[in-house]
């Protein structure tokens, strides 16, 4: 069952034909083209993907967090409770985004102030969106660390975040971005650094709170383990677009593009033999600088036709709302998708 | 077997303020012979970067001794100690954004160590950059970008590549893959088994990915709050923990298959959360230890050989009896 059969009522956070690019010595990279996705109250939207697709640019872009220049807002529309929030010209993230949308960033040390107390920080966004006092911001900094499994919370709230672990600045910035109890969650990679005992407290904590209070969370990540145990629905990156979207059960189970095909055939699983080895998918994505009119993936597709080395491939709906964008699924291409599983699995 | 790395008895504490201490590594002792790779995972916070610092001298030591090559390194390192160590020994970090410098074009970053060893012209130091650029999955137009002009796992790779290009003999890798995707997360660790049939080289590889640890690592060690707590052959670590932690750790790792998570039950969050600050005696498992016995509270248990497992493995915990011939 999908989001929107099941929810009649629009999407917290809707994402259209989102294009980001930068100014670099070397040209203009092309980070993001004609991304889209939308997310529901209570759901969560895993986002995965190659290492520099165009993810972190992605949800930067709607948070205001891309530094123009060098970077270009080049066209798209992020409708937050049906405000268009690119248009808004706020380059600080906040604003109508500090009390709506919480960010957990890829890199807990660019986004914590190194000269400032843990709980002070976190505080001082209680003060600023929730209008909380000193004393009153403190004490909920307190708490919002303790829910994050920070132990001894009180003592760790005074110390700076060169005294932190990786994982305890990655549960300091959950802590920042839950303290406000955002409408929309953008979690960018936010259990990398944890070990799994306590990545599985922080994932229910994030469950529990979606739960109560109908949060929405986008949640980047490359472990398919997560996603597994996280997302209603996924999207698939690849070189800048999204190739694949559907509920979580269809591209686990029915992928439709090869490059997810790729990604899971590369995943260990504990079920794995060790002297199996691991399978990389071959060679490397396309250059940003001069994407491809083609397919993204055409140069290391196991499945390349001539069709899509010029041509850029159809978005088709294989399944209702499960989407591939791949020529694969063309109604006068050679093969079926059954077919390319077996294939696959050959 | 002669260790390459010879850790024994490292303590390193760190002082916070109003008479506090945080036990950050607690008494850890590692062999690593040469062109070993021992896996090291562990809790969040629990020593795993700071003991590999120690090891790079990036640390004072509060206690213990590390031998490289049968030398003692200094306790503490001065400048002309690191110079002499680094071609050596190598740490690639765990955050990449704050350990590569923000003015410095990726180009410079990689080949920085390599001009300061002296002895190569800029051309041969370009292609040796192009060389390991693409050996890290990046492209030659990646030199002249800045470290924020590209994606977490462009920098974390760029973080490899300046360490491996100076050949060292040892390094730390303080999770290199966490930011990657799982198919680069292949090349990385496919890339390191070739360099280490290739060059010889030794490292400890920590991380909290178990499933990737156990593809590149001979043995694998596991810490908890500044102690190990069990170490041996990473196929046996992981099919079989013997630990309690261990074996939490191993039941929790998050199966790549929605079906069989949703069957998961949620984890209770069991006992109290543990502290490294001012530790008191027993296992420092025992508030979260489904197995906890009275003893645990009060006698701390020591990393030793148990009865009727395989020689080559270490636990501690009083779950197990102590081997006879230990
Ligand atoms: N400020 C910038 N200037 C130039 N290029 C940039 C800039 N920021 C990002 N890029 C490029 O845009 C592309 C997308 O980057 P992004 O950070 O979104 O990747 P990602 O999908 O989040 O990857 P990862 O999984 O490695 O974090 C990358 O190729 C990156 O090099
Ligand atoms: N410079 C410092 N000053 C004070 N305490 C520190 C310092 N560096 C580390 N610590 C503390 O030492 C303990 C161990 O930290 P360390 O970074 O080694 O953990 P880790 O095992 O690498 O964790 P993670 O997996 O989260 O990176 C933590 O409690 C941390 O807060
Ligand atoms: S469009 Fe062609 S090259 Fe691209 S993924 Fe599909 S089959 Fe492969
Ligand atoms: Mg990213
Ligand atoms: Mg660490």
């Amino acid at each position: 069952m999908t989001a929107s059969a099941a929810n009649p009522v629009a999407p917290v956070l809707d994402v259209k034909d989102l294009h980001v690019e930068f100014d670099t010595y070397g040209g203009i990279v092309k980070a993001v083209r004609g991304v889209s996705f939308d997310v529901h109250a209570g759901k969560t939207l895993a986002i995965v993907g190659e290492s520099g697709c165009g993810k972190s640019v992605t949800v930067q872009s709607i948070m205001g967090l891309i530094p123009m220049p060098p970077g270009r807002i080049t066209r798209g529309t992020a409708m937050l409770d049906g405000v268009d929030i690119v248009q808004q010209k706020i380059v600080n993230g906040r604003d109508i985004r500090g009390n709506r949308v919480g960010m957990i960033f890829q890199d807990p040390m660019s986004a914590l102030n190194p000269t400032m107390r843990v709980g002070d920080q976190i505080a001082e966004t209680l003060q600023v969106h929730r209008g909380y006092s000193k004393r009153q911001a403190f004490d909920r900094a307190v708490e919002v660390l303790t829910l994050a499994n920070i132990p001894e919370a009180d003592k760790r709230a005074r110390q700076y975040p060169f005294a932190f672990s990786g994982g305890m600045l990655q549960r300091a910035m959950i802590a920042i971005a839950i303290a406000c109890e955002p409408a929309v969650l953008i979690a960018d990679e936010p259990t990398t650094a944890l070990d799994v005992t306590i990545q599985a407290q922080i994932l229910d904590l994030l469950k529990d709170l979606q739960r109560r209070n109908g949060m929405a969370i986008v949640l980047i990540t490359h472990d398919l383990g997560v996603v597994a145990r996280m997302a209603d629905d996924v999207s698939v990156m690849y070189a800048g677009e999204i190739v694949e979207t559907g509920s979580v059960d269809d591209v686990f189970y029915r992928a439709a593009h090869p490059y997810t095909l790729g990604l899971k055939a590369a995943m260990p699983s504990s079920t794995t033999p060790k002297d199996q080895g691991l399978r990389p998918i071959e060679g490397t994505p396309p250059d940003l600088f001069a994407p491809p009119d083609g397919c993204g993936y055409f140069a290391r597709c196991p499945h390349a036709m001539r069709v899509c080395g010029p041509s850029h491939p159809p978005n088709v709906e294989v399944d209702p709302r499960h989407n591939a964008l791949c020529w694969l699924h063309h109604p006068d291409a050679p093969r079926t998708v059954s077919e390319l599983h077996r294939r696959v699995q050959a | 077997m002669t260790a390459l790395v010879d850790a024994r008895h490292v303590t390193k504490h760190f002082r916070i303020g109003r008479g506090q201490t945080v036990h950050a590594v607690d008494d850890v002792s590692l062999a690593i012979a040469e062109r070993e790779i021992v896996g090291l995972v562990g809790e969040s916070g629990s020593g795993k970067s700071t003991f590999g610092k120690t090891l790079v001298g990036l640390h004072e030591k509060t206690s213990g001794e590390v031998y490289f090559e049968g030398e003692r390194l200094p306790q503490r390192y001065r400048p002309a100690d690191f110079q002499r160590y680094s071609r050596r020994m190598q740490m690639i970090f765990q955050d990449p954004y704050s350990s590569l410098n923000p003015r410095m074009t990726v180009g410079e970053i990689i080949g920085e160590g390599v001009r300061l060893q002296g002895g190569s012209n800029s051309a041969a130091i370009r292609s040796e950059v192009d060389d390991w650029l693409e050996r890290v999955g990046l492209e030659r137009v990646h030199a002249a970008r800045y470290p924020h002009e590209l994606s977490g796992g462009q920098r974390q790779r760029v973080g490899i590549a300046r360490a491996l290009i100076l050949k060292p003999k040892f390094v730390v890798c303080d999770e290199p893959i966490s930011a990657l995707d799982v198919s680069v997360q292949a090349q990385i660790v496919r890339l390191l088994g070739e360099i280490k049939s290739s060059m010889g080289l030794t490292m400890l590889f920590i991380a909290h990915d178990l499933s990737m640890v156990r593809y590149l690592s001979d043995r694998m060690a596991v810490m908890y709050l500044g102690s190990m707590v069990e170490i041996g052959p990473s196929e046996a670590v992981y099919s079989q923990p013997l630990h309690p932690y261990t074996q939490m750790l191993v039941a929790s790792n998050p199966e790549p298959d929605p079906e069989s998570e949703r069957q998961r039950a949620t984890v209770p969050i069991a006992g109290e959360i543990p502290s490294p600050i001012n530790v008191g005696q027993g296992c420092r498992f025992a508030g979260r230890c489904p197995h906890v016995m009275d003893m645990c509270r009060s006698v701390t248990p020591e990393l030793r050989g148990a009865a009727g497992v395989e020689p080559d493995r270490r636990v501690a915990c009083h779950l197990y009896e102590p081997a006879t011939s230990d």
